[in-house]
């Protein structure tokens, strides 16, 4: 069966097996390690399974019959230690490739063969969830786009991952494994392209009407490429501002790629503490003000338990909620 | 809300006639075919004139067996409508690629992949095995009844009643669109504010309640009232993991209903607990939610472990191999199975040390699933296999159930869930263990102790042709979902723009068609094995040479079950009795206590529905005039003291020398 399956799979393009960043491939390795080590278990129990079944049919009278036999020490520790070691040994793969992979943890490799060269600073991108479709924000550029992303090849990306209301996950399968995007919460990814190309990127988590059309473009390109397709963004005129971007909030299906030459510097910080629209209060100040809280820590899930004071005025969804009670 | 009183609003809500599906033919046709169904059925009742036995006998009834049998009717029945959902969904993403929208909207499609997970979960597994562990626990631990007869009539009219409002949904307005465990913010007022979550949110509750009640009553009536002699280590398997089950059940579900209880408040009082805004947080609800839904497939799968125990104990004619270790094991998973629950979401930004903590306490796991799986196959080794269908169905899961063991525990690799967590691998994996474990298990199980229910087995050849179609079926259908996962594709997406998936889609559509045909195997099993009943009649209660006490009473047992509490010397009581060459006692006969039937279990749950129905559509007069009924009844209820009989001395030795007549027959 596995040799089935790998013959099958061989003829088709699946990215999660033969991806092109070099997280997504450390991941692929795993899934692979960890998969022989368990066929090591699957498959003697299937063949005995089928042995035994075969070979102690009722039909067989040549079989030996013990119909008495119900205990074995030495069995009884096999079968408890064997699948014992096996957990044990990928316990330890679990430990490790975590803690290595872990999303929010910088690289410290272009790939298998070249660490990051020193000095050399991840692009950050920062990325928003709407519904439905993808923000994405170069705050080192000073652009930003709708449903494109394009990064330089063999350079690490820094993601910065928020949402604006409904819980989405932001996936490129070629290039690193997911992570999701949350309102009024954080959270970070790290990853890094060795091939150009154009690869797909999109929403792993189903967020309503619009989440099958949730998808955009990742582009793979070299640094001269990616210079260029900067300048092109900077060319388009248009700019990001607090008030475009409340218009470009609103919910939308299938929406075409559309580059910002310029954005508010402070958009991204403002959505990710709720406070876009003139008048609110921005989530880190009540905290601030009711003295419980601190600034988001390593894992950026803010704490979002506290609430001082401050009604969100003017806030048009929870206007909306109101309507449905009248 | 009252400054200015609209009292069409008061009485009805926001139900109005753009309720009623009328713009969509599929629902339309759907309705036209369960009404016309339905009014035939009722015509055919009262033509036959059985409403009064149907309500005497069976709808009022507090017998284990009867409630028993009723959940699995229900069951049975919900597994068509869930099947329905499904095959739809496989038809429309086999079709949905490039320019072709499939057959449905996305607002349908969205509904009936929810509609398919609550259905199957909460409307399917769950009636099955409770209904299982009802009929078979009382009977295997040697005991009359359970514990608390009228709840037991009360809890399973409650997941009936959950299930009405399921069906109504389809009908009146619309279902959820959030996938089956309705995260928010999606499943808030402001993103769903239709009353597709509502209906979710009273479907469940009012279910949740009976699941609870039955939790409660299946563990005491395990803990308190076993026959003398049978300490817990003599307990048959399926009745250990059976009361492992309860425990879970007892312990998980008031999470559910609190969580559930929480989202309601947010959606119709404004709170916020799970909002984006004023302090709330979704991962919340999703941490609570799951905190319940893990232990939940370990209650699914649990008493189907001991089903196969069972079962192949008794095939391969031999005790079960290491039943100490067998019961070890179910106890570890039990308590293993509360430390587990973030695996559902390791990418939700947790750090490094806890998604590695609940990583490998999930593949622990599998170290007593694996012992349990070897001590299955230890029991056949050196045994005389017999190969009717409840075995076939255990060699299937035996080896269908390791392929979707070793899948979990890849999607237990944290990082390796990074790149498969919510893609068509994972839907793969699940259904690989609830098909081919909790289904296969069920589909063992009933045609087992089919005989112990009716008096008759059940036909062999279309038994074994709906093994066969289901198996292959199983394959055709799940297998290319694992490869679709690989290929980066997710779940709940109702269309497609690359061509190069949609053979894989194609070839899961067939294997659903294969699914299909074994259903229609099993209801053509059933019927074909009701009228040939007097050739497969059993009338010794024992068909199989069984090795449980549930096999020394007549097929099917007399009301109370056994005339004398039977005495438990040996783990396989019944297999020991057989040994050592037990004689049934013909004389010496006297009455026996018997709790008596009532009304208020259907009663209630039908003032429940109202009262879910009601507070769905925002009645609130119909709401508050109903709860005030609820509880009314349920306090009228109280003051009935006739609620037990005896079954006279003369009946129970007429009863019991009509057995003995028979028994000189075989």
């Amino acid at each position: 069966m596995t040799l089935l399956a790998t013959l099958l799979l061989s003829g088709c393009d699946t990215v999660v097996m033969s991806p092109s960043g070099d997280v997504a491939l450390q991941q692929r390795d795993l899934l692979v390690w960890a998969t022989v080590l368990m066929l090591l278990v699957i498959v003697p129990v299937i063949v005995l399974t089928l042995w035994f079944a075969w070979r102690y049919r009722e039909s067989n009278t040549e079989a030996t019959y013990k119909p008495e036999w119900t205990h074995s020490t030495v069995l009884e520790l096999v079968i408890w230690s064997v699948p014992l070691m096996i957990i044990i040994a990928l316990g330890a793969m679990t430990w490790v490739s975590t803690h290595k992979l872990d999303p929010y943890r910088p690289l410290d490799r272009i790939d298998a063969q070249t660490p990051v060269p020193v000095g050399l600073e991840p692009l950050t991108v920062e990325v928003v969830a709407l519904d439905w479709k993808w923000l994405f924000i170069y705050p080192e550029q000073g652009i930003a786009t709708v449903n494109e992303l394009a990064a330089p090849v063999d350079h690490p990306i820094r993601f910065k991952i928020t949402a604006s209301t409904m819980m989405n996950s932001f996936f490129i399968p070629a290039l690193a494994g997911q992570i999701y995007a949350m309102a009024g919460m954080e959270t970070k990814l790290h990853g890094v392209i060795n091939e150009p190309g154009v690869y797909k990127g999109f929403s792993a988590n189903y967020s309503g009407a619009g989440y099958s059309q949730m998808k955009f473009d990742f582009h793979g390109l070299s640094e001269a490429d990616f210079d260029a397709w900067v300048a092109k963004a900077k060319a388009s005129g248009n700019a990001l501002d607090r008030e475009t971007y409340l218009e470009l909030e609103a919910p939308s299906i299938d929406d075409p790629v559309t580059l910002y030459s310029q954005v508010d510097p402070t958009l991204y910080h403002a959505i990710f503490n709720r406070c876009v629209a003139p008048g609110q209060t921005c989530m880190e100040d009540m905290m601030y003000h009711s003295g419980m809280g601190q600034h988001g820590g390593h894992h950026g899930e803010a704490d979002t338990g506290h609430e001082g004071h401050g009604k969100h005025e003017g806030h048009a969804g929870h206007d909306q909620h109101g309507g449905q009670h009248d | 809300m009252f400054e200015n009183l609209d009292l069409t609003k008061l009485i009805f809500g926001r139900l109005t006639w753009d309720a009623i599906p009328f713009h969509d033919p599929i629902i339309l046709g759907t309705f036209a075919v369960v009404a016309v169904g339905g009014i035939a059925l009722l015509a055919a009742l009262t033509r036959y004139k059985l409403w009064g036995y149907l309500w005497n006998e069976w709808f009022t009834t507090i017998d284990h067996k009867k409630i028993g049998i009723m959940y699995i009717i229900l069951g049975l029945v919900m597994l068509l409508r869930g099947f329905a959902d499904a095959i739809m969904m496989r038809l429309h993403q086999a079709m949905a690629f490039g320019d072709s929208t499939g057959y449905l909207p996305p607002h349908h499609y969205d509904q009936i992949f929810t509609a398919h997970g609550v259905i199957m979960i909460f409307f399917v597994a769950m009636p099955l095995v409770t209904g299982i562990m009802n009929y078979l626990i009382p009977l295997q631990i040697g005991t009359r009844d359970v514990a608390f007869p009228f709840l037991n009539n009360f809890s399973f009219w409650m997941t009936t009643g959950g299930a009405v409002l399921m069906m109504v949904s389809l009908f009146i307005g619309e279902f959820a669109k959030t996938g089956w465990l309705a995260y928010p913010p999606l499943s808030g007022i402001l993103q769903s504010p239709g009353v597709g979550v509502d209906y979710y949110i009273w479907a469940l509750q009012i279910a949740g309640v009976g699941t609870l009640l039955s939790g409660v009553n299946l563990l005491v009536t395990i803990v308190k009232m076993r026959a003398p002699g049978m300490s817990l280590m003599k307990m048959p398997v399926f009745t250990w993991t059976s009361l492992c089950t309860n425990v879970l059940i007892v312990a998980a579900f008031p999470v559910l209903t609190a969580v559930l209880a929480m989202l309601s408040m947010d959606r119709y009082l404004d709170t916020a607990f799970f909002t984006n805004d004023l302090g709330g947080n979704a991962m919340m609800y999703v941490n609570l939610i799951w905190i319940w839904g893990h232990p939940e497939v370990y209650i699914l799968i649990l008493p189907v472990f001991g089903i196969f125990s069972e079962i192949v104990a008794t095939y391969s004619r031999k005790p079960l191999f290491g039943y100490t270790s067998m019961v070890y094991a179910t106890v570890v998973i039990t308590v293993l199975s509360y430390l587990v629950w973030l695996h559902h979401f390791f990418t939700m930004g947790s750090g490094a040390s806890v998604n590695s903590f609940f990583g490998i306490t999930t593949m622990i796991i599998s170290i007593p699933t694996g012992a349990k799986i070897f001590n299955w196959l230890f029991t056949m080794f050196r045994g005389r296999i017999k190969f009717d269908v409840p075995m076939l169905w255990t060699v299937g899961f035996m080896v269908t159930f390791v392929i979707g063991g070793m899948t979990g525990v890849l999607l237990a690799v944290p990082p390796v869930d990074f790149v498969l967590h919510n893609s068509l691998f994972l839907i793969a994996h699940f259904h690989n263990v609830i098909i081919g474990g909790v289904l296969f298990g069920l589909f063992a199980g009933i045609t087992y102790w089919f005989p112990k229910a009716t008096g008759y087995k059940l036909d062999e050849f279309w038994g074994k042709m709906s093994f066969w179609f289901w198996l292959i079926g199983f394959y055709f259908a799940f297998m290319p979902l694992y490869v679709l996962g690989l290929m980066g594709v997710t779940r709940r997406v109702s269309h497609f723009e690359d061509q190069s998936l949609q053979i894989w889609f194609q070839i899961a559509a067939l294997g659903a068609f294969l699914i299909a045909i074994g259903i229609a195997a099993f209801i053509i099993q059933l019927v074909v094995s009701f009228l040939r009943r007097e050739s497969l009649q059993d009338e010794t209660g024992d068909p199989w040479d069984g090795r449980t006490l549930e096999w020394s009473t007549s097929s099917p047992p007399p009301p109370y079950n056994f005339a004398f509490t039977p005495q438990v010397h040996d783990l396989d009581a019944w297999w020991q009795m057989k040994q050592h060459g037990f004689q049934r006692p013909e004389s010496g006969f006297i009455p026996i206590h018997m709790p008596k039937g009532t009304w208020a279990g259907i009663v209630l749950s039908g003032i429940s529905v109202v009262v879910g129905f009601a507070l769905i559509w925002h009645m609130w007069l119909l709401a508050g005039v109903s709860f005030v009924a609820l509880i009314g009844t349920a306090i009228y209820h109280t003051f009935d003291y006739d609620r037990d009989y005896y079954i006279p001395a003369e009946e129970v030795e007429r009863i019991e020398a009509e057995r003995t007549r028979k028994l000189a027959n075989v």
